[in-house]
């Protein structure tokens, strides 16, 4: 298990991430903490010798880690002893903690940006819960319409409407739709990127923007103008990668 | 013999002994349709076991207290699906048993609560090749048993022998639960590693009372 630096971390929501394998939950915690720092992420993978397995005292740990100082946490787990292993922990344990512990039936790197993203916003355990779970979900049905017809002229909808050309050599890969997810939870806005979600960082990566790409970005709500700039701006900026 | 504490510690021995026994033919069959852990990772267990019963000051005063001794020290030391599967069945096993002494309906009950525990972690159920397909049947056996009159012992043989003919039924089997669920049909013409390990720790709970 990794060493957690509690006094960093700031989010609500903690994460437990359980592997079989020691490599993957640290790899897992490795590429999800890139995207949300501040999230406190708890790594337990493998047997207590190395081996792959799963710990069942080093799972109790965690939970009593990732729920000090008030926190909740959501869990992932990759496999089915992995599964049961924390079913049996979360059963044994008492109810203060048992009641802020959610275990996620979630794809396991895939919800673990998810929800680490989405807690870094400051979201609650059920939101952060959701966002693991829905990440299973972005494999089902076909990509975004293509289709979508790009110079729709602007209404008087109450819709703030731009369009930007993608300028990063790399297209809109985890990073940069990491960032998009962070700097989106600080505005009451609805925003929209070729008509997908641009607060699930998931959503934004199947769009498979390659560099070239116009983006068209839509706000609705009270501060969907201030949205809508500081996108296109980061937009213009090429996330800092350019 | 009667199913008293002592019974309970001499299957907790009896299970470990067989279970280092079998530990290759568990991990052959495990490795054929999963992971190859099962006979390690249940030797394992059932060590850390009897190191623990060793330890004691003294013996302990329920049957329950012994199975609850197995349960958690076998889902902190197994690593592997078996540890919460098993570890769950002592636990619920251990609170159906809060005495020293089981008779006939007793020795149900400790079955059942094993049984439930089981399908309660594992959410499996019967025809999937697991383990819950030499446990059902060894449950039903039991009731019977009972019903029939017969000793604890008896009841406790009745279960050993349905659990071992439940065990062989899974060869056919595709699974459609755990780790050979990945297989499917090419889990099909081998004995289920889990309900295998199962129809050893039942022959023993039965030999240990015989």
């Amino acid at each position: 298990m990794s060493a957690p630096d509690a006094d960093r971390a700031f989010a609500r929501v903690a994460l437990v991430l359980v592997s079989h394998s020691r490599e993957l939950a640290a790899g897992t915690v490795e590429l999800a903490g890139q995207m949300a720092p501040g999230v406190l992420l708890i790594a337990v993978g493998g047997t207590p010798d190395g081996q792959l397995g799963t710990d069942f005292d080093g799972i109790e740990r965690a939970f009593g880690q990732a729920t000090q100082d008030g926190r909740s946490a959501v869990v992932l787990m990759d496999l089915g002893s992995a599964v049961l292993t924390a079913e049996s922990v979360l059963d044994l344990a008492d109810e203060d903690l048992a009641a802020r512990v959610r275990l996620a039936d979630a794809p396991f790197v895939e919800g673990a940006v998810a929800a680490a993203v989405t807690a870094h916003g400051g979201a609650d355990l059920d939101a952060v819960l959701a966002a693991a779970e829905g990440a299973g979900r972005m494999y089902d049905g076909d990509r975004p319409s293509a289709a979508h017809d790009a110079s729709a002229p602007p209404t008087d909808d109450g819709v703030v409407r731009e369009t930007r050309t993608l300028l990063n050599p790399m297209g809109l890969h985890a990073r940069p739709a990491a960032v998009i997810s962070r700097m989106l939870a600080a505005y009451d806005a609805k925003v929209t990127v070729n008509g997908v979600s641009a607060a699930s960082v998931l959503a934004l990566m199947k769009l498979g923007a390659t560099q070239g790409t116009e983006l068209r970005i839509e706000g609705e709500g009270p501060q969907a103008a201030e949205a809508v700039r500081v996108f296109t701006t980061e937009v213009e900026r090429g996330f800092g990668e350019i | 013999m009667s199913v008293d504490v002592a019974w309970a510690v001499e299957w907790v021995r009896r299970s470990a002994q067989t279970i280092a026994e079998h530990r290759e033919e568990l991990i052959e069959l495990d490795r054929l349709i999963g992971d190859g852990d099962h006979g390690e990772n249940l030797d394992r267990g059932f060590r850390a076991v009897v190191a623990k019963l060793d330890a004691l000051d003294e013996p302990p005063a329920q049957i329950g207290d012994v199975l609850k001794l197995v349960a958690t020290t076998l889902m902190s030391t197994v690593g592997g699906a078996a540890g919460p599967l098993y570890g769950t069945a002592y636990l619920r096993a251990a609170k159906a048993t809060a005495t020293d002494e089981l008779d006939s309906a007793g020795v149900v009950a400790l079955v059942e609560a094993a049984l439930d525990g089981i399908v309660a972690r594992g959410k499996a159920t019967t025809g999937e090749k697991t383990m819950v397909d030499a446990w059902s049947p060894a449950a039903e056996a039991a009731v019977h048993a009972a019903d029939a009159g017969g000793s604890p012992a008896d009841v406790l043989a009745a279960a050993a022998q349905a659990a071992a003919e439940g065990a062989q039924a899974t060869i056919p089997l595709a699974a459609t639960k755990g780790r050979a669920s990945y297989l499917g049909e090419r889990s099909m013409g081998h004995l289920d590693p889990g309900a295998r390990s199962t129809e050893l720790l039942l022959a023993e709970a039965a030999a240990a009372a015989a």
